[in-house]
């Protein structure tokens, strides 16, 4: 579904992101992982045309998107779920939610499935629909990441991008985020690119993953075989072990 | 049909494509990181892994030779510290050093489920019983066709090599469905039961899996007649991962090389250049999905060609012909690899010297059997009958302990090889494969 080769971006001079080629799978969840400025955000933010690469190619199914404005991605079924969920705290829950259907927003037609749609994320996420015209600013974090994710499903993507959901949230609500993600990956079969602080969780819940270090990938694989790869251990799941070499 | 990694043995040529490229810019990124060798020739020749932008970009790294190897004896080539290593295997060098190789706990997952896949391919079910007659020792050969066959769930008959009449009272009173050995030793335990009156049809033999040296279909023709069985080829080596790079299908008609764990290459083995696929030259691999030991573009010297058309039996994997012939001098003795420079190290060694000496290689009954001919020079062995034997046996127990094989030694007169032009041909192999 989705086709990344040598993807290359730079913030200026800075070259975040390396020859980085990757690939999904229609209804896969795969995550990357990888440390504070590896890059793991410029990617998802190269794949939503926020930071349109230089060089390389991106494929959504076989239609390339390299150099494409954010909107037409989003119109062609890439969402994205900030991190920091970027939501718009003045206006209504609902309001919110409507925002994620800016682009069907003129067709009368779209009217009906917006409605829809609406009505499936209020399934989703029960607590939003009791909410639905409480002001935004007044959610917690965990309903705020809801939101977030319900806005970017408003688009109804095929590919949906998270970066960072758990960030800043209660274990037990991260949890619960965790378990609607991978809900939504079984029901509605969303294929999701997901980027995590909590690399352990994302690769119980990916099918595979991608580790990132400093721009470039240097591990691809199944997530089971990850978390038993002492290297991704060492690094990114706390597990404390010095590095040793015995020669 | 019978395909163990469905997933990963049927993809489209394209999907095969962007898992290799995405694969082998992870390991060019991480020997390039973690590999002390790696590093050096990458930064000598200014080589960066963002070079690689295409699988064809790979024919612009140097290859990695057995030579490589030796100079990082013992774990110069490892990518992760020794501690993350849980199993260490080695092979013949072409000196008295061996290679050494390394796996971490995922490496010994992935192998088990190459050789789980080659073994499906040859029929192999969870009912069937594997009785293995490879060594389990330091060579990759018997632990590897063990955890592919405990993946699959069959049960497995750990037998190791030798014993024949043994390994024959097992396959009839255990009812051995599945015999992994070399196709020679295969050819030995038929021999065996025609002399001992046992009728092969008598047993319960229904596949056979073959590798660790060279056969011919005349061979295969020949065991499955004699011990009732279906013969396939199946291919790998010590310092790729062991058995588990290629398996034959049913078809028989070439070996299917698992791409999305190695990328082959076949090469001019004369000026190193890439071949297109159909021609034949040295395959080169280089390790996709290891750990401990990744290897980038790594010369086997075994001569083989590419074809990647679809096979009949679905998978869309490259298939590459059997093995018939070495682009060096070495030598497989009953699956053991030997290198001549090996064996002259040691006769130089124990005679104190340079000394005339011939190597004569056959192949009796099925079995590999191995002659040293050493002639007497006045210099050191117009000695008392006592010291040449003692003699004999100093090379035949070093050859043994350094090399992992048998061998005769036999001493002859002054002179009496065969010389052309002066010069003793060094390995005279008999063999007809």
């Amino acid at each position: 579904m989705l086709k990344i080769k040598n993807v290359n971006t730079y913030y200026g001079q800075v070259h975040a992101l390396k020859n980085v080629s990757l690939h999904m799978s229609a209804g896969e969840i795969v995550t990357l992982i990888g440390a504070n400025g590896a890059g793991k955000t410029t990617l998802l933010n190269s794949l939503s045309g926020i930071a349109p690469p230089r060089g390389g190619e991106i494929l959504f199914q076989d239609i390339p998107i390299t150099n494409l404005a954010p909107h037409k991605i989003v119109k062609m079924g890439i969402s994205q779920v900030p991190e920091g969920r970027q939501i718009f705290k003045p206006l209504s829950v609902e309001d919110n939610l409507e925002l994620g259907a800016y682009l069907y927003h003129r067709a009368k037609a779209e009217k009906e499935r917006t409605k829809k749609t609406a009505d499936m994320i209020y399934e989703l996420f029960p607590i939003l629909k009791e909410r639905r015209k409480q002001l935004a600013g007044t959610l917690s974090g965990g309903e705020l990441q809801m939101l977030s994710i319900g806005r970017a499903l408003m688009a109804r993507p095929r590919l949906l991008l998270l970066d960072e959901p758990s960030m800043g949230l209660a274990p037990i609500v991260a949890q619960e985020i965790f378990q609607v993600i991978e809900n939504l990956s079984r029901e509605s079969e969303t294929t999701i690119l997901l980027v995590e602080q909590n690399a352990r969780a994302a690769l119980k819940m990916a099918h595979r993953g991608y580790v990132l270090e400093t721009g470039r990938l240097i591990l691809e694989g199944m997530a089971a075989d990850l978390l038993e790869n002492k290297e991704v251990q060492r690094a990114y799941l706390g597990k404390d072990k010095k590095e040793i070499w015995e020669r | 049909m019978n395909i163990w990694d469905e997933k990963n043995e049927c993809m489209s040529r394209e999907e095969i494509e962007q898992l290799q490229l995405e694969r082998l810019q992870a390991v060019m990124n991480r020997v390039h990181k973690n590999v002390i060798h790696y590093k050096k020739i990458f930064d000598n020749l200014n080589i960066i892994a963002e070079d690689i932008s295409s699988l064809s970009d790979l024919s612009k790294i140097p290859f990695t030779t057995k030579s490589d190897l030796l100079l990082n004896y013992p774990y110069g080539m490892f990518a992760v510290p020794l501690r993350e290593v849980v199993r260490i295997h080695s092979s013949s060098g072409t000196t008295g050093k061996p290679i050494v190789v390394g796996y971490t706990k995922n490496d010994i997952k992935t192998w088990s489920n190459l050789v789980a896949r080659l073994m499906t391919a040859a029929g192999v079910t969870r009912d069937d019983l594997v009785q293995i007659a490879f060594g389990y020792g330091i060579f990759t050969g018997g632990f590897g066709m063990h955890y592919g066959a405990e993946a699959i769930g069959a049960s497995v008959i750990p037998m190791g090599t030798g014993n024949t009449e043994k390994q024959l009272m097992i396959m009839q009173d255990y009812k051995t469905t599945v015999l992994v050995s070399t196709p020679g030793y295969a050819l030995a335990l038929a021999q065996r039961l025609e002399k001992m009156g046992i009728n092969p049809n008598a047993l319960s033999l229904k596949a056979g899996l073959f590798g660790g040296e060279p056969w011919s279909e005349k061979v295969r023709e020949e065991i499955e007649s004699r011990l009732m069985l279906s013969a396939t080829d199946n291919y790998g080596l010590s310092e790729v991962i062991g058995p588990g790079v290629a398996g034959e299908c049913s078809c028989k008609n070439g070996l299917h090389i698992y791409e999305d764990a190695f990328i082959p290459e076949i090469i001019d083995p004369e000026t190193g250049k890439v071949l297109p696929a159909g021609h034949a030259g040295e395959l080169v691999l280089t390790t996709l999905t290891k750990e401990a030991f990744p290897m980038i573009r790594y010369r086997t010297g075994d001569i083989t060609c590419l074809d990647y058309t679809k096979c009949a039996c679905g998978r869309t994997l490259a298939r590459m012909k059997k093995i018939m012939r070495r682009s060096d001098d070495m030598l497989i003795i009953r699956g053991v690899n030997i290198f001549p420079a090996q064996i002259e190290e040691i006769i130089y060694s124990v005679a104190q010297g340079e000394t005339p000496y011939q190597i004569v290689v056959e192949r009796k009954s099925g079995i590999d059997a191995v002659e040293i001919i050493v002639e007497i020079t006045d210099k050191i062995f117009a000695l008392e009958l006592q010291k040449q034997r003692s003699f004999q046996e100093n090379v035949k127990k070093r050859i043994s302990a350094q090399a992992g094989i048998n061998v005769d030694v036999k001493l002859v007169e002054a002179k009496s090889i065969l010389r052309q032009n002066g010069k003793i041909t060094r390995v005279i192999d008999k063999r007809q494969i």
